[in-house]
C-alpha cells in the first residue's frame, strides 16, 4: 500500500500554475528520484507535501486516511521530515545538538526541567553508529565535513521517526567522495523501510540509488517509471522537453 | 589535516587544558590575574582590603548588566537601551519610595518596568523585523527622557519610611564583609550561566545566534525567545539600577550615561561575539573586572583617568584580534 498518496495536486500562484495535475505515491523503503529543471515544480511539490503550501486542487492521502495540512509543524507530525539543501546546523553547536534542536531531551520534575546531556548524546551516537557515519556526538558542526554534517542532518529525521524523508538537492554542493558517503546514508533510511524523495540534478546520483524516477516539466509530471526501464538520455531528453512523455 | 590531528592528540593528553586555552574568558583572567599581580607591587595601595573592597564592588553593575547583554549578544542582537533603562528603573524605584512607599512596592514597580521596556524591545526587533539597534537606540532615549519626566530632572535621595533598608541593600554587607552588590553579581553569573548551560531556552539562545534560519525549520520558537532575551536584558539593567540606587543613595538623570559602550565592552572582551551564537556569563564577569582593574590602576599608577578610554579601547581590539587569528590558524 502506499504511504502518501497525491492525486492530481495543482498549485496555482495567480496565474501562475506551478504544479498541474500531479499524482504521485511514495512507498515505504523505496527511493524516488524527483528531477526536473528548474521552475518545472520540484520545489512547490516538495513544500505542498512538507506542508508550506496547501494545493489549489487535488488531495493527500497518508496511509489511507485524507492528509489536509496548514503548517510544517503538521507535516513533521504525520512524520513528514525535509532535509534542507543548506542542512538547517547551528555551526556552533554539537552534534547531538543539532540532531536533538526543537526536540530536546530533558530530565527533572515539573516545570524545574533541565537538558539531559547524556541521554542525548547517547542517543545520537547510537543513531550516527547505525547509519554508519563517523560523526561523534560532541564534535562542534563547524569542524565537521560534509558528509558529517549531512549525518547530522538525515540523524534528525531518525530522531522524529520519519516514515517520509525529503531530500532537497542533497548532493548539490559536496566532493565526489562525500557523495558516496550521502548515498549510502539514503540507503541506510531506505533499508529501515523509510520512503525518500531524492530531488536532484545529478543523474549518476539519480540512477545509482532511486528505484523510479518522477520528471516534472513546467509544472506536469512527464514521466514516472522504473530507472531500471529508463535512462539518463532520456531522462535529460524528458527535462529538457526533446521528449514529449515517457 | 595535520593540523586537526595534532588537535585531536593534544586534546586527547590535556583535555582540561585544551579546553581552558581555547576559551577567551579564561586569557582575560590571566590578564587580570597578571594586572592584579603586578599592581600589588607597583603600588602600595592596590592590595589593601579596601581598595580591593571597592575595586569589587564598583565592577558589579557593570557585570551584572553584562550577563544580560550577552545572552543577548549570543543571540546576534544589541541592547543600546541599557544604560537608559538602568536610569529610569533607578528613578522609578527613587519615586515610588519617595513617595511613601515601602521598599518591595518600589523594586516592585522598578523591576515591572524594566521587563514592559524590555518586552517593547523583543516584540518589535521579533515580531516587526526592526533591527535590534535601530529598536534599542531609540529606546536609549525614550527610557532616559521618562526618567526626566518621573523626576522632574531633579536629584531623588530621600526614600520614604525605607531609606535604611534600601542603602543597605546596596551598600552593606551581609556575609563575611562581601560588599551585597558583589554577592548578587555571584549569584546572577551562576545563575545565567546555569540558564544558558542547562536549560533548553538557552540551547535556543545560542541556536539562534547560530542560524537563525535552521532555528525556525526545526520549530524553536525564535520570537518568544527573542522577545524574553530583551526582557532578561532590561531585568539586569533594573537589577543593576535598584542595587545602584542603594548604593550611591541618590539617583540623578545621567545615572548610567555612556553606560551601554562599557557593557557592550565588558561582554566583547570576555569572549561574546558580536555575529552571535558565542559568549559565557563567566566572560562577562571577567570581562568588566578587567576594565575597573585598569580603571582602578589608572588611579593608583598616577596616570590621567583621560587614558582609560584608550586602555579599555585598545582590549576591545586586543581581544577580538585574538579571536580571529584562532580562526586563522584553524582549518575551514
Amino acid at each position: 500500500m502506499a504511504l502518501l498518496e497525491l492525486k492530481n495536486v495543482s498549485k496555482h500562484f495567480g496565474a501562475i500554475h506551478a504544479l498541474n495535475d500531479v499524482s504521485l505515491s511514495l512507498e515505504p523503503g523505496r527511493i524516488v528520484g524527483l528531477m526536473g529543471d528548474n521552475g518545472a515544480g520540484k520545489s512547490t511539490l516538495v513544500k505542498i507535501v512538507a506542508g508550506n503550501f496547501r494545493p489549489t486542487h487535488g488531495t493527500m492521502q497518508m496511509e489511507g486516511q485524507d492528509l489536509s495540512m496548514h503548517r510544517p509543524i503538521e507535516a513533521r507530525r504525520h512524520g513528514i521530515e525535509i532535509v534542507h539543501q543548506d542542512l538547517a546546523l547551528c555551526d556552533n553547536l554539537s552534534a547531538a545538538a543539532n540532531v536533538f534542536l526543537g526536540r530536546e531531551i530533558r530530565k527533572g520534575v515539573g516545570p524545574f526541567k533541565i537538558l539531559d546531556y547524556a541521554a542525548m548524546y547517547r542517543r545520537a551516537g547510537q543513531i550516527f553508529a547505525e547509519l554508519r557515519s563517523e560523526t561523534r556526538p560532541r564534535d562542534l558542526v563547524r569542524q565537521m565535513s560534509g558528509g558529517q554534517r549531512q549525518a547530522v542532518a538525515i540523524a534528525r529525521t531518525r530522531i522524529a521517526d520519519a516514515k517520509i524523508v525529503l531530500m532537497d538537492e542533497p548532493t548539490a554542493a559536496i566532493s565526489v567522495r562525500q557523495v558516496a558517503e550521502v548515498l549510502n546514508l539514503m540507503r541506510r533510511l531506505r533499508d529501515r523501510g523509510i520512503a525518500i524523495v531524492f530531488i536532484s540534478h545529478r543523474m549518476p546520483d539519480v540512477f545509482s540509488i532511486a528505484d523510479r524516477v518522477v520528471v516534472l516539466r513546467r509544472g506536469r509530471k512527464v514521466a514516472d517509471k522504473d530507472v531500471a526501464a529508463s535512462s539518463p538520455e532520456e531522462v535529460t531528453g524528458l527535462i529538457t522537453g526533446a521528449i514529449e512523455y515517457a | 589535516m595535520d593540523i586537526q590531528f595534532d588537535d585531536n592528540i593534544k586534546r586527547a593528553r590535556f583535555p582540561l587544558l585544551t579546553w581552558l586555552t581555547s576559551r577567551q574568558a579564561f586569557w582575560v583572567l590571566v590578564a587580570v590575574i597578571l594586572a592584579c599581580i603586578f599592581l600589588s607591587f607597583a603600588t602600595n595601595s592596590f592590595a589593601t582590603s579596601n581598595n580591593i573592597y571597592n575595586v569589587a564592588r564598583n565592577f558589579t553593575f557593570v557585570a551584572i548588566v553584562a550577563l544580560g547583554m550577552t545572552i543577548v549578544i549570543i543571540t546576534g542582537g544589541i541592547d543600546l537601551s541599557v544604560g537608559s533603562v538602568l536610569c529610569l528603573c533607578s528613578m522609578i524605584l527613587a519615586v515610588v519610595m519617595h513617595a511613601g512607599y515601602s521598599i518591595e512596592v518600589g523594586i516592585a514597580a522598578s523591576l515591572g518596568t524594566a521587563l514592559l521596556i524590555g518586552a517593547i524591545n523583543g516584540v518589535l526587533i521579533a515580531y516587526l523585523g526592526i533591527p535590534p539597534f535601530v529598536v534599542t537606540l531609540g529606546m536609549l532615549s525614550i527610557a532616559r527622557s521618562l526618567a526626566m519626566v518621573a523626576s522632574n530632572n531633579t536629584v531623588v535621595f530621600q526614600f520614604g519610611p525605607d531609606h535604611d533598608k534600601l542603602l543597605f541593600l546596596g551598600g552593606g554587607a551581609l556575609l563575611f564583609g562581601i560588599a551585597n552588590p558583589v554577592i548578587y553579581m555571584l549569584a546572577l553569573t551562576l545563575l545565567t550561566g546555569f540558564v544558558l548551560h542547562f536549560t533548553r531556552f538557552g540551547r535556543y539562545v545560542f541556536a539562534i545566534g547560530g542560524n537563525e534560519h535552521a532555528a525556525i525549520v526545526t520549530g524553536v520558537p525564535v520570537r518568544r525567545t527573542k522577545v524574553a532575551v530583551y526582557m532578561i536584558s532590561a531585568l539586569s539593567a533594573g537589577i543593576a539600577g535598584v542595587i545602584e540606587t542603594g548604593w550611591l543613595g541618590a539617583v540623578t538623570t545621567n545615572l548610567g550615561s555612556g553606560m551601554e559602550l562599557q557593557v557592550i565592552a565588558a561582554a566583547v572582551i570576555g569572549g561574546a561575539n558580536l555575529a552571535g551564537g558565542i559568549g559565557t556569563a563567566f566572560g562577562a564577569l571577567i570581562g568588566s573586572a578587567l576594565i575597573e582593574v585598569i580603571r582602578n590602576s589608572l588611579g593608583l599608577l598616577g596616570i590621567s583617568a583621560f587614558w582609560q578610554g584608550t586602555f579599555v579601547g585598545s582590549f576591545i581590539i586586543i581581544a577580538v584580534a585574538f579571536d580571529r587569528i584562532r580562526n586563522f590558524r584553524s582549518p575551514e
